[in-house]
């Protein structure tokens, strides 16, 4: 069945001239005045600085972007094949980065067929299609998970929706494949999954490809060209590179050995490129224990009822020790699915343990008593500060300046740490911005100088360096070892090895293997 | 809870047949109880449907741990019927205000049978039907907009993911010194603030999966199904076990003579 219309795919050709655009409700275009061409089959790596309009210029070729009626502005034109993009429904697939919304339905198979149902084609040639678009994205061999047609979504890792979307994508038969940081949500394992089956799929069909993303190494060998974006509004007219809007355009090694110091300043992680950072001091191995996890076992559930029953949750990991002291960093590490953050998150009192017991030092709890997950909300505050994944979680307010002071106003002083917080954090520019309309990297900074303004002796954080340029990266990185060589204990999960070298202290290791599993029946019949 | 959005491997009989089918066949039963108060009617439907459960595949064990809730609230409600309705018959029970008679007593169990006969079908409905199928019965063959019915399936997704996120962002909440604790209003200012994030969340993610569904090709005018809705001669038998249902019900209650519409 397989390969009976693989030969149908037509590789796209993109041509924009003078193209800007301009979201309803902005005064600044994201991107204006490009002058780019790809020929069929390029294979293309879009860098730039963040507002260089990479993301407007992916979905303007996708076809989704704005509508006639709202007050948008497009300028110049930008044209698939001579036409423009929104005419020819089908012939661009996108990935975006969340991979949470890039799964429509329920079942795979459904999944992978919901985008040739929209484009009209006959259904034995969807299902043809589908077979093969998950055999090529390798989610159907055993190491890829062995999935059948109807294998539920929501079961799936992150770096397997991806792979799903790509199908999706692939039954297509598009010839513009546009990926909008498509690993950047994912671990190593994930990324490698994904950037593999976008090769392999490239090499079969032909298809040209756009990829925007922060991470060169992943990509430079797959891609055959790299083109650097000007740094939005400042683009038309200035005219440095081969067309205006676009800084430099070549192919991969070129452009990186003739940029490299730039696109360093502008935080984009070139291969073989660590940035800088302050090194730790005093690392004292026999500090002060604050805190200790006991044989733990962890959830994100609660104990359901079931009827009368009381039925305690599944533990997602069991029998975790772990020691953090005063002064010094303690990194989780491990696959997804392993419960690195369900455990940080128990760690610092904001779940029940299922099992097993969190005790904290007298020199931590200062009498508000022994389990952190029964302390209240002010005297968790000024003692275990938790940074999630995502820093929108933690807004409060509706200004910098407010959220900063947010957790010394509800601790009864003054935000004496506030200001060398902003200024440290490079933030003191945006104390009137509203949070949620900061950048991705502020976004991250104002989120650790939020729950530092309340003065924890520890600090955990979920995933910190996630999707940040190499720039945020130094400087959390930095920030960090200064802490901790201040005496506060940094707990940290991440799968980012360079971030822990800095770190130093001690690796726990989690792995999913010793998942308890009991009444798995019992819960599956629910 | 995103577990319950498909059917976990349950592979009865009844999972086989067009929804729309087990859509009317329900719909047959509800319209006839929603019509008299007698407790014979109701009874009669009661049995019937527990003698399809199998065929669902639906436990008693399952009923208690999905429905508790909808069970209790019949209990309750049959009775305070029985106490607070004007008494007619021997009186049975009688303690100053509240009071027990034969009638009352008749009454509160036909209401409280009565929710049970109304809410059963629905719960064998949701048992043994895919929410995808659902989706496919309905723009197929009952012809309602596919844009709108392969929306809602979307969205219904992102339900369960927004459960979860009711529960991140309520930690993270708490992070920040914002508590559950205090007094009432106090509470309710944090669940507020705690509502206000999620929507944000919610917002953000329903853009970006319409983004995802617009790039995929949705929206257009025609479209093919992957999956086809059919008819079997196993939907003909549903929609008939609904109407004997149905009819079965009337007739014991006629025929016992405690038939009475609900507006006489």
């Amino acid at each position: 069945m397989p390969s009976t219309t693989s030969g149908t795919v037509r590789p796209a050709a993109i041509s924009a001239e003078g193209w800007g655009w301009r979201h309803a409700g902005r005064v600044q275009p994201a991107i204006q005045g490009l002058d780019l061409r790809i020929e069929p089959g390029e294979r293309v790596l879009l860098l730039g600085p963040s507002g260089a309009g990479k993301s407007t210029l992916l979905h303007a070729l996708a076809g989704v972007l704005g509508d006639e009626e709202d007050d948008s502005d497009e300028t110049g034109s930008l044209l698939i094949d001579g036409a423009t993009p929104r005419e020819q429904r089908g012939r661009a697939g996108l990935m975006q980065q969340d991979p949470e919304t890039q799964v429509v339905l329920s079942r795979v198979g459904d999944d992978v067929a919901f985008g040739a149902e929209n484009l009209a084609v006959p259904r034995d040639e969807i299902w043809a299609r589908v077979h093969e678009a998950l055999d090529d994205v390798g989610l159907r061999t055993a190491a890829g998970g062995g999935l059948a047609l109807d294998h539920p979504t929501a079961a799936l890792s992150g770096g397997q929706k991806q792979r799903l979307a790509l199908a999706g994508i692939l039954a297509m038969r598009p010839g513009l494949i546009l990926l909008d940081e498509p690993t950047a949500n994912l671990d190593p394992a994930g990324v490698l999954e994904v950037r593999d089956a976008v090769n392999r799929c490239l090499d079969k069909t032909g298809a040209t490809l756009v990829v925007v993303e922060h991470r060169v190494s992943v990509w430079k060998d797959v891609v055959d060209r790299i083109v650097v974006l000007q740094p939005g509004s400042a683009g038309a007219g200035s005219g440095t590179g081969p067309g205006t809007g676009v800084l430099l355009d070549g192919p991969p090694d070129k452009v990186l050995s003739e940029a490299r110091s730039m696109l360093m300043a502008a935080g984009v992680w070139v291969p073989g490129y660590v940035p800088a950072t302050r090194g730790r001091s005093n690392e004292t191995p026999a500090a002060q224990l604050l805190l200790a996890a006991q044989d733990l076992s962890v959830s994100r559930e609660k104990p359901r009822r079931k009827g009368f029953k009381t039925i305690p949750p599944i533990p997602v990991q069991t029998g975790i020790s772990a020691q953090v002291r005063a002064g010094q960093a303690l990194t989780i590490t491990g696959p997804n699915g392993a419960g690195k953050s369900t455990f940080a998150l128990t760690l610092a009192g904001l779940l029940a343990p299922v099992d097993g017991k969190v005790s904290a030092a007298v020199e931590l709890s200062e009498g508000a008593g022994i389990d952190p997950f029964r302390w209240k909300a002010d005297q968790l505050i000024s003692r275990i500060g938790t940074v999630f994944q995502e820093p929108e979680h933690q807004f409060v307010t509706g200004k910098v300046l407010d959220e900063l002071m947010f957790g010394p106003k509800h601790l009864g002083h003054g935000g004496e740490r506030v200001d060398e917080l902003l200024e440290r954090l490079r933030l003191t520019h945006l104390v009137d911005a509203n949070p949620y309309t900061l950048s991705g990297g502020e976004k991250r900074r104002l989120s650790v100088a939020t729950v530092l303004a309340a003065h924890p002796k520890i600090l955990v954080l979920d995933e910190p360096t996630f999707g940040q340029d190499a720039n945020t990266w130094a400087e959390l990185a930095s920030f960090l070892s200064e802490l901790l060589d201040a005496g506060t204990a940094v707990v940290s999960v991440t799968h980012d090895q360079e971030f822990s070298a800095v770190l130093g202290g001690t690796e726990l290791r989690l792995d999913p293997a010793n998942r308890a599993q009991p009444d798995r029946q019992e819960a599956g019949a629910v | 809870m995103r577990n319950q959005l498909n059917l976990g491997g349950n592979h009865a009989l009844l999972t086989k047949a067009n929804p729309l089918a087990k859509f009317v066949a329900v719909f047959l039963i509800s319209l006839v109880l929603a019509l008299s108060i007698d407790w014979v009617s109701a009874s009669t439907a009661i049995v019937a449907e527990l003698a399809l459960f199998p065929l669902a595949g639906l436990t008693l064990r399952l009923l208690w741990q999905r429905a508790w809730p909808l069970i209790i609230a019949a209990a309750i409600g049959g009775w305070s019927t029985a106490i607070v309705a004007a008494d007619s018959g021997a009186v049975l029970l009688d303690v100053g205000l509240w009071s027990i008679s034969e009638g009352s007593l008749e009454l509160g169990l036909g209401f409280m049978l009565r929710g049970l006969a109304i809410a059963l079908p629905a719960i064998l409905l949701m048992t043994c039907t895919d929410p995808t199928d659902l989706a496919d019965a309905l723009a197929q063959k009952a012809k309602l907009p596919h844009r709108f019915v392969l929306g809602s399936l979307a969205a219904m997704r992102l339900v369960g993911l927004m459960a979860e996120e009711w529960q991140t962002i309520g930690m993270a909440r708490r992070a920040r010194g914002v508590g559950s604790q205090g007094n009432p209003f106090q509470r309710l200012k944090a669940t507020l603030g705690q509502s206000f994030g999620l929507l944000v969340q919610a917002v953000r993610r329903a853009s970006r999966l319409a983004v995802t569904m617009e790039a995929r090709g949705f929206g257009g005018g025609r479209r093919t199904w992957a999956r086809e809705s059919t008819y079997s001669l196993l939907d003909a038998w549903v929609v008939l076990g609904g109407l004997l249902i149905a009819a079965g019900a009337v007739l014991t209650a006629v025929g016992a003579g405690t038939w009475s519409f609900v507006w006489r």
